[in-house]
């Protein structure tokens, strides 16, 4: 495939890793986070740290989007879908996350809630357009990927006059989850999780650009290397960061220059802050409440808005209290070290919402990477 | 015919019943068996051990590039009969349609279903037809059934894997899942590409006698593709695997596909590829007598069984690294055969 098979070279992969392991001090460890969903589940997919000396480690970061959507808004989407009038729309990531009492869309689906799944917010439209006599609710979600297609659909909405078309908006924001990340305790109360650098976003990056992380990266000391998704964007953007922390810098790089510029997508950021206002407040699963961390409807467009139009008031819901998504999406512990994990939590049938999504730090270590653990005990086992 | 509908007198058993069977099934399947117009068809046994399988097809849409509804019941029954090892002799037919299906679609399911068995030389010899009412189907299902017939000494089975057999995927994967989805509405993208519906009878006779009881076991990845093959058969002997990325056969079409949709090619749905497992002396030689055959041009050694206690199937990645490969969860894409 072309343009793609460039990007996954092993040989190239080989020659990367070699200069890793030659350049990374061996007195030292390096813990860099890769924020996104999409490189978790490209490190596990293509097998990168098979690649990477033991001294260079990787957290897993809660850059993804299903993962971080509290159970309280997932209870507001199945309330809405079990109305008779409405239709919801969702895409397809979201139907098995678990919800109160052990309830899914999946489920409600099921029980006679009418549940579409679909691959673009112009679909949701089309829905509304052929279903005149039926309230169609879109159930937005996701980082500043998936906000301007959401604001295209809004946008579309109105110049159409569609009365029976509504957004349910869960857009979040990557730089103030970031921050919560590195204000975090660790569990030795040592002050912060152990992060040497961040592996930055790619798509995010495509709209946002790099200027937002140079704030972070001054405050907080770290270096920040925005990356691509493909396993080589990834081996170069940790070469880049190893490189950085030898030479004492904390700096924003960016190694994704073929999609993305220091100043991002203007088009994109103009069409989301002209339909989209930043809530005082939002609340993340495993973050808690983050202060101007996500995205509502503007007052102009409160007639697209599903929250006004349902009177929808979020009602906080707790986790099972034995899942771990927490602490894993904070990368203070890995999907091994929860008690659920492999237990009563797989991707058949997930606790949690990291196991959900491919891109949860438990789904992706479930689906491609659970035979190490096996492999460790096994070698622990052998020298006992 | 032309403009003519299914109602629910074609199913009630009457002279509208008769009428469809002589007008549309007999002429499409045509064989003695059925000219004898009995609620059954007997034939003769030859000796031996019989094998016996059963499928029921509901895929949407019904006709799809590289074959339809009809020709899959007769490639997915004759492939299940026939990873056994066993040579299919006939097959059963039971047709499910919906109220107001148009009787010029359900002759072209049913033409397509007696050139698919004919090719094959597999008759359907036996058949049930019932009409459900408007909305209480999606058109026309069908379940077929089929026997065949095992060679002495033949016994293959999902837990007759040994540490050191050797892995041979027939062909290309995928094709079949990207074609179906590249015709549902809401994914929308354009593809040459035909589905890989065939049967394989012919292929698993040459492989029969080409490695003999050196063959542990045949399966064909369907629902679930290579993955949820691999793993059954894991999980059956009790064994794991280590398979090479790069051997994989995948086609170009389909890997860009796969890519688009966030799928991974090794779970996409295949309906005529089989793998099959051989103790590894036997292995070269069965390879090219696959290669020989036109279903097995694209042959391939793709991995190794092993002992492992949790019975993964791992995978070096063509990239470098390791990973495991492992069931689907939950359903990619409804209906799909």
């Amino acid at each position: 495939m072309k343009h793609i098979d460039e990007y996954r070279d092993g040989n190239l992969a080989r020659s990367i890793a070699a200069v890793i392991a030659q350049e990374a001090a061996t007195d030292r460890q390096y813990r860099f986070m890769e924020f996104c969903g999409g490189h978790t589940h490209a490190i596990s997919r293509y097998g990168i740290e098979d690649l990477l000396p033991n001294n260079v480690q990787m957290v897993h970061g809660p850059g993804c989007p299903v993962c971080v959507l509290p159970i309280g808004r997932i209870d507001d989407a199945i309330r809405l879908a079990m109305r008779p009038e409405v239709i919801l729309c969702t895409y397809a990531d979201l139907m098995r996350v678990p919800a109160s009492a052990g309830r899914t869309l999946l489920k409600a689906r099921a029980a006679g809630a009418d549940i579409r799944m679909v691959y673009s917010t112009l679909d949701a439209i089309s829905i509304a357009e052929a279903e005149p006599g039926r309230e169609v609710v879109f159930f937005a979600i996701g980082f500043e990927t998936t906000t301007p297609p959401t604001a295209r659909a809004i946008r579309l909405a109105r110049r159409k006059n569609l009365a029976n078309f509504s957004i349910f908006c869960n857009h979040v924001l990557t730089p103030p989850a970031i921050r919560a990340i590195l204000d975090t305790p660790d569990l030795e109360g040592a002050g912060r999780v152990r992060v040497d650098g961040f592996v930055g976003p790619a798509h995010v990056s495509t709209v946002i650009g790099t200027v937002p992380y140079t704030g972070l990266a001054e405050t907080y000391r770290k270096p920040v290397v925005v990356a691509g998704f493909e396993p080589l964007d990834m081996m170069q953007a940790i070469l880049m960061l190893v490189r950085q922390i030898n030479q004492g810098r904390h700096e924003v790089e960016n190694q994704y220059i073929r999609a993305v510029t220091a100043q991002g997508n203007l088009i994109a950021q103009r069409e989301m802050a002209e339909i989209f206002a930043l809530r005082s407040s939002f609340e993340w699963r495993g973050l808690g409440e983050l202060p101007l961390s996500a995205l509502r409807l503007r007052d102009d467009y409160a007639d697209l808005d599903a929250e006004r139009r349902f009177l929808i008031e979020t009602v906080p819901a707790a986790d099972n209290p034995a899942c771990e998504c927490g602490e894993i999406l904070r990368g203070i512990k890995k999907p091994a070290q929860c008690k659920l994990f492999g237990t009563l939590c797989s991707p058949d049938t997930p606790m949690g919402s990291c196991m959900v999504s491919p891109e949860g730090a438990c789904a992706a270590h479930w689906s491609y990477g659970r035979f190490r653990d096996s492999a460790k005990a096994g070698a622990e086992r052998a020298l006992v | 015919m032309r403009h003519g509908r299914i109602d629910l007198s074609h199913g009630a058993g009457g002279r509208a019943t008769a009428q469809l069977i002589d007008e549309i099934f007999r002429p499409a399947f045509d064989n003695p068996y059925l000219d004898q117009a009995n609620d059954q068809a007997a034939f003769d046994v030859p000796a031996g051990r019989m094998v016996m399988s059963t499928d029921a097809y509901v895929i949407s849409p019904l006709f799809f590039p590289g074959g339809d509804i009809g020709s899959l019941a007769v490639h997915g029954t004759i492939n299940d009969i026939a990873m056994s090892g066993g040579r299919p002799l006939h097959l059963a037919a039971s047709y499910i349609i919906e109220e107001g299906f148009p009787l010029i679609e359900l002759q072209r399911i049913a033409n397509s279903m007696g050139r698919a068995s004919r090719a094959a030389s597999v008759a359907v010899i036996t058949g049930d037809t019932k009409v459900v009412e408007r909305g209480k189907g999606d058109g026309v299902f069908i379940s077929t059934t089929g026997i065949g017939i095992v060679p002495p000494g033949i016994a293959l089975s999902g837990d007759r894997a040994r540490p050191g057999d050797r892995i041979i995927l027939s062909g290309c994967i995928g094709d079949h899942g990207v074609a179906i989805m590249s015709l549902r509405n809401n994914l929308g993208f354009d593809t040459e590409l035909l589905s890989d519906s065939a049967a394989l009878h012919g292929l698993v006779a040459e492989m029969v006698h080409a490695a003999g009881t050196s063959l542990r076991l045949m399966r064909d990845p369907t629902r679930g593709g290579l993955a949820a093959t691999l793993n059954e058969i894991a999980q059956q002997s009790g064994l794991g695997m280590v398979l090479e990325e790069r051997a994989i056969p995948v086609r170009g079409e389909v890997a860009a596909a796969c890519e688009l949709l966030g799928l991974d090619p090794l779970t996409v749905a295949n309906e005529g590829k089989l793998v099959a497992v051989v103790a590894p002396e036997e292995a070269d030689h069965l390879l090219r007598v696959m290669q020989a055959h036109p279903l097995g041009r694209e042959a391939a050694l793709i991995g190794t069984i092993i002992a492992d206690d949790q019975f993964f199937v791992q995978i070096t990645t063509s990239f470098g690294g390791s990973r495991i490969v492992d069931w689907l969860a939950g359903e990619q894409l409804p209906r799909i055969c």
